[in-house]
């Protein structure tokens, strides 16, 4: 009970308040923007050299404003808003009219998901285990010269670590794709060619998303191994007369993985906005790549959409991992 | 000097702080400049590193190595902003927060919470095309940066406070008539200033990276004011490797690894320095 009062119910209720406020500022930074989509839809026709007259004008704002949700007062665009978000109906695309948002969403989800998921998955394994050996032989002369390598990498943002490696790897010695998530011209079916076709785009994002996690948890993982290192019941287990490698992957790094399995889960979003990042850069056709283009556009539903989601699964992400630490770490105890 | 004498036995501080002059000596250079590096067809196009011109000529007609000059001035000058005007922030919040608590500190917490938790990337994005104009002047957009990077530090400051508030000089500084900004200001100041400094250091490290990011979008600072940001947008915008003049590309990128590594490498040297336990974890124990 006391758990439920105590501990459960201030972060339900902060976990909803700060949803709430996420979401209406995404209703309304957008509203904001100086980019007008009606105007920017109707010099589009001009520019394909459609004459309006200036009566049929009128007509034409008055149809778009319609078609894209925007007339009424913006109380009444705040109610409808709320009304077809919580159906999950985010309207049409102003950009790609009338394709529904939610496909476009939908669409390119599947790319970052996938992206994501590999990439913090690969990371998080190669960066514990070899800094989980690395701290435990940290005299060791490798183990320094990978230190020094990730004191180097670390500092290095998202975006200037994949600029680097796409000059690197494709342009100057063209080894992988310079960008894209498939090769022109292929069909988008279940045979080898079209998976290593999107396999060889990937590559680059994927590695720079790893490089940059799998520095991290090394860093973190090895600091933490360093502490076990020098707890008692290593020195017995030496002393005992075990197998090294058994103390090393039984004992030591198993023990020392709990901090970083929350970490795991905290650095979720930063790696969320790394990899919209890396999208940008390698032109990965994912959630990144369409928010890239929906705000050159002024693409309202769109941003609006996708700002929606990325706060609500923040905040449902962060709000689960508050109520899974106490079963983690019983020594956060709640209060 | 005898600080100075530790700190510069780590490698990394003694590196950090030899690249930061450097920096700085071309910040100074500068004002020395024979012409201003923005103008274009002021020097012959495309020419590679020479003595004439030291790091080369872009597609443009502008000298790259002056152009340096300006964007590390431009680019720490934006940092600085952003990192003073938060570090402000955060100290009062953290202090009221931490000495004030209940009702005060419930209600700055959770709104610090709220810029913690909104993805910042996206709110970014948002924000700097909505004040696409306002953002154009380099105080604005530090101070943009400064309002999303005070929640975290806020909180630090605020725990520690709120250890200082049990310890027996609090006591008896109330008991001698103290007043509370006194108290504040003069015994607990000198407690938080490792913490506001190495926070400061770091949020520089975070500005820099967010303008170059910004500045990649074509968003942010105004695009004739020379910044790293900008300097690499425009050697990407006119695909200056597909050119052939490397130089172009490569001067932006290269600054910003040395300013990051620079950044990055005095942050560790100095906590690791103001946190005893930290070094003793590094060095190793049992030797």
């Amino acid at each position: 009970m006391s758990f439920i009062r105590g501990y459960l119910l201030p972060r339900a209720i902060q976990y909803v308040l700060v949803t709430f406020l996420g979401l209406t500022a995404a209703f309304v930074l957008p509203r904001l923007m100086p980019i007008n989509p009606i105007q920017q839809r109707i010099a589009q026709y001009q520019s394909f050299g459609v004459y309006i007259p200036p009566e049929q004008r009128d007509v034409m704002i008055r149809t778009l404003k319609e078609l894209y949700g925007l007339e009424g007062t913006l109380f009444e665009q705040y109610i409808a808003f709320w009304k077809r978000l919580l159906r999950g109906d985010f309207g049409p695309s102003l950009a790609q009219f009338p394709t529904p948002v939610m496909e476009l969403v939908s669409r390119h989800l599947p790319w970052t998901l996938g992206l994501l998921a590999l990439t913090t998955l690969l990371g998080w394994v190669f960066g514990t285990i070899v800094g989980g050996v690395a701290g435990y032989y940290a005299r060791s002369r490798w183990a320094k010269i990978l230190d020094g390598i990730a004191m180097l990498v670390r500092p290095i943002p998202y975006y200037i670590l994949s600029l680097l490696l796409l000059l690197l790897l494709a342009y100057v010695f063209p080894i992988f794709p310079l960008g894209g998530g498939a090769a022109v011209g292929v069909q988008l079916a279940l045979n080898l060619q079209t998976i290593w076709s999107i396999l060889r785009h990937a590559a680059l994002p994927a590695l720079t998303l790893i490089i940059a996690g799998g520095v991290t948890h090394f860093q973190a993982m090895k600091l933490i191994v360093q502490g076990v290192r020098a707890e008692d019941y290593v020195t017995y287990a030496k002393a005992a007369g075990i197998d090294e490698r058994r103390v090393v992957f039984r004992y030591v790094i198993r023990n020392a993985m709990l901090p970083t399995v929350t970490q795991l889960g905290l650095s979720f979003g930063f790696v969320f906005s790394g990899a919209l990042i890396t999208e940008m850069v390698f032109a990965y056709p994912g959630i990144g790549w369409v928010l890239y283009n929906a705000v050159m556009n002024g693409d309202y539903n769109l941003i609006m959409a996708i700002a929606c989601i990325s706060v609500v699964a923040i905040t449902t992400s962060v709000f689960i991992l508050d109520l899974l630490y106490p079963l983690v770490d019983p020594r956060v105890r709640y209060r | 000097m005898e600080i100075l004498r530790d700190l510069f036995r780590d490698y990394r501080f003694t590196t950090a702080f030899v690249i930061f002059c450097v920096l700085l000596f071309l910040v100074v250079l500068s004002f020395f400049s024979p012409y201003d590096p923005q103008r274009m067809y002021q020097t012959q196009r495309g020419r590679p590193p020479s003595l004439r011109h030291l790091l080369g000529t872009t597609w443009l007609g502008q000298d790259v190595f002056w152009q340096l000059t300006f964007a590390i001035r431009n680019s720490l000058l934006i940092a600085l902003v952003a990192s003073l005007v938060s570090r402000l922030i955060a100290t009062l919040v953290g202090m009221i927060a931490g000495y004030k608590g209940g009702v005060v500190d419930r209600i700055l917490m959770s709104l610090g919470d709220t810029t913690l938790v909104l993805p910042s990337l996206i709110v970014f994005v948002l924000f700097s095309v909505i004040l696409r104009d306002w953002v154009k002047n380099f105080v604005n957009l530090g101070l943009l940066l400064a309002f999303f990077a005070w929640a975290w530090d806020a909180r630090v400051i605020r725990s520690q406070v709120l250890s200082l508030r049990e310890r027996d000089f609090t006591f008896v500084a109330q008991l001698s008539g103290t007043r509370t900004f006194g108290l504040v200001t003069k015994e607990y100041f000198p407690f938080l200033l490792p913490i506001i400094f190495t926070t400061f250091i770091n949020n520089m490290h975070w500005a820099i990276g967010m303008e170059i990011f910004l500045a990649y979008l074509g968003l942010g600072i105004d695009p004739t004011v020379p910044t790293i940001g900008t300097m690499l947008q425009a050697a990407i915008y006119r695909q200056a490797f597909f050119l052939g003049l490397w130089w172009w590309l490569v001067t932006p990128i290269a600054l910003a690894l040395l300013v990051f590594i620079a950044l990055y490498w005095l942050s560790l040297s100095l906590s690791e320095y103001l946190d005893p336990r930290a070094r003793i974890q590094r060095i190793g124990l049992q030797e």
